[in-house]
């Protein structure tokens, strides 16, 4: 029999956000180490935020991710709004929660039809899709109409997609004019289609990894990425501002980016572990056209991350129609407020998973210390465990091609974002 | 045999940054993806592809700053391989935001220390022109998409891709 004995360093994942690396040692036929590394280099934002008025610092966090920004804005104003006792108003609220649903239909498109479609179709890259062929001609411009979508309503509400400039400590400086609510409706609408092949897609995804694991999000009345208490699969409840006390850092010496355990456990966050923990509260047409696809929740196979995700995506679309055609969002003035100390936590889903932000600000308004946790850095333990089960299962037969094809799978599957990790893969043999 | 048209060939290179212009340029394709497809050649774009390559390109667009002698020395292989080399965004025009750590105090350095030594930082975070000869920038954080195409299709032209 085949004896698999070596060492493998995979030096740039490719289709993810970021950048990671991997070095695995296998002897005798077993995984000895797995590490899993992530390689963006640190720009030291929580130093950085130390001196600055707080009503500056959600736009300079906006710059720790380009996908998420937005996601990093929302949860720094809300830690600097606790911070100072400022409540937003309704108004306020569903303008967030329509900034981070548009921002959930463009990322997750981005990431379910860019990084994980091509391996579904065996092609190196989305464009390569065949456009002669009926069904990939369709799911090309799917992908680029739902983006396209997600994009315009970040942008009739937030500002822009990346690093929305709209959004501020105490409401926005900006409001979305009615023909801009109506083309945002009508682009909604067009999406859905598109948005329930995607799900059909991803409901018969020939890729299964099943991994038993704590789940983990943070849970509200409404699935709305931004109220809630954090619960978890085990029957944990804690509220929001208490987060970071449970957690334990893991300094991982080999990657750039911390580790996270829950009460020494590790756990996974993202679009699986919300519907697994809260698909009843997703939209009422939500559930009703996603119904095939909400039966096999909840799930423990990782891949259904990607199917998770879709299903979010019609939530948010189906959600945001609501708020769109029965609210108005004529221009109210944002909350003024006396600058003062405190301290401020903030947590929200953002589209990998519970991010947190703890702010101190001192009785001059400025930031003294700050705190920021990411979703891909609680799920980095859970990624390289995975990835030596997966070597285990696969080793001594498979090949070394195979091997590396199917860790990068399941990486994508978590949708690791590493820029916001490090505040992938370079493949090295050797035998 | 129909002769391929010729394409411009491409390179999208991360640095240290947010992959902001990245993702303006994922959500530009949303209006260009079918012209592009034509005209274009992306043989280095990670986030696209897993089939990159590093040989002779047309235009390379650098994202980010340079924080270690690795990336600088990849940049200037970049820029070997490279007839035009454009330098995309805040960080990779201006260095900042990514360069921060350059103007932090005494005390906060000393704080990082350990960070910087275990992962071969460079003193001091540097801006793509600090290393390697530009040919265009297209500043913003995130980028300008109308200045972006601005430039790509000023380098079309120059290399005669209809």
């Amino acid at each position: 029999m085949h004896q698999a004995d070596f060492d493998l360093n995979l030096d740039k994942i490719t289709k993810v956000e970021g950048s990671a690396g991997l070095e695995i040692r296998v002897k005798d036929n077993k995984v000895e180490h797995v590490h899993f590394k992530i390689s963006e280099f640190k720009r030291f934002y929580t130093q950085a935020i130390r001196g600055k008025p707080v009503v500056a610092v959600p736009q300079l966090l906006s710059r720790i991710c380009g996908t998420c920004s937005n996601a990093h804005i929302m949860c720094s104003i809300e830690a600097a709004e606790k911070a100072l006792g400022i409540k937003p108003s309704e108004k306020t609220l569903l303008m967030r929660i329509l900034t981070m649903y548009s921002l959930m239909i463009r990322d997750h498109a981005l990431h379910l039809y860019l990084f994980v479609l091509p391996d579904i179709f065996n092609k190196d890259s989305f464009l390569e899709l065949d456009e002669k062929d009926e069904a990939q001609h369709q799911l090309l411009h799917d992908a680029f109409d739902i983006k396209a979508a997600g994009n315009y309503l970040s942008t009739i509400i937030a500002g822009r997609s990346v690093h929305g400039p709209y959004p501020t400590v105490g409401g926005f400086t900006h409001f979305p004019e009615k023909q801009e609510i109506e083309e945002a409706i009508k682009k909604l609408e067009s999406i859905r289609p598109g948005v329930l092949r995607l799900i059909e897609i991803f409901k018969n995804s020939p890729f299964h990894f099943d991994r038993r694991t704590k789940f983990m999000g943070l849970v509200g009345d409404r699935f709305d990425f931004l109220r809630g208490a954090i619960i978890s699969s085990t029957g944990d409840m804690i509220p929001e501002e208490k987060f970071g006390e449970h957690l334990e850092r893991v300094v991982i010496p080999y990657s750039q980016a911390s580790g996270y355990e829950f009460e020494g456990e590790s756990y996974m966050v993202g679009a699986l572990a919300r519907i697994n923990l809260a698909k009843d509260r997703l939209h009422s047409e939500t559930k009703k056209s996603a119904e095939e696809a909400l039966s096999m929740f909840p799930s423990t196979d990782m891949f259904n991350n990607n199917l998770a995700q879709a299903i979010e995506i019609l939530h948010c679309l189906d959600d945001s129609l609501d708020i769109l055609k029965n609210n108005s969002f004529d221009a109210e003035e944002i909350i003024k407020f006396d600058v003062k100390q405190g301290i401020g936590v903030g947590v929200i889903e953002a589209p990998r998973g519970t991010l947190y932000h703890k702010l101190e600000v001192n009785d001059k308004g400025i930031v003294e210390k700050g705190e920021v946790i990411i979703p891909t850095g609680q799920n980095q333990i859970n990624i390289e465990k995975d990835i030596g089960h997966l070597v285990d299962e696969l080793i001594p037969e498979t090949s070394e091609d195979k091997i590396v094809f199917e860790i990068e799978k399941l990486i994508r599957a978590y949708d690791p974002c590493m820029s916001c990790a490090s505040h992938f893969l370079k493949v090295d043999w050797k035998k | 045999m129909e002769e391929q048209a010729k394409k411009l060939r491409v390179g999208w290179f991360n640095f240290t940054c947010s992959e902001d212009n990245t993702i303006v340029l994922t959500e530009m394709l949303n209006d260009y993806w079918q012209e592009w497809k034509k005209k274009i050649d992306f043989r280095y774009f990670r986030i696209l592809k897993t089939n990159n390559v590093m040989e002779q390109m047309d235009v390379a667009f650098i994202e980010g700053a340079i924080t270690s002698d690795i990336q600088s020395e990849k940049l200037k292989t970049i820029r070997d391989l490279s007839t035009k080399l454009v330098a995309v965004g805040s960080c990779a025009v201006t260095g900042m935001p990514s360069s921060q750590r350059n103007n932090f105090d005494e005390k906060t350095t000393e704080e990082i220390q350990f960070i910087l030594d275990r992962f071969g930082y460079l003193p001091k975070v540097q801006k793509v022109s600090d290393v390697v000869k530009v040919d265009a920038e297209v500043p913003g954080c995130p980028m300008d998409p109308n200045k972006f195409l601005e430039i790509l299709n000023q380098n079309l032209k120059e290399f005669g891709i209809n």
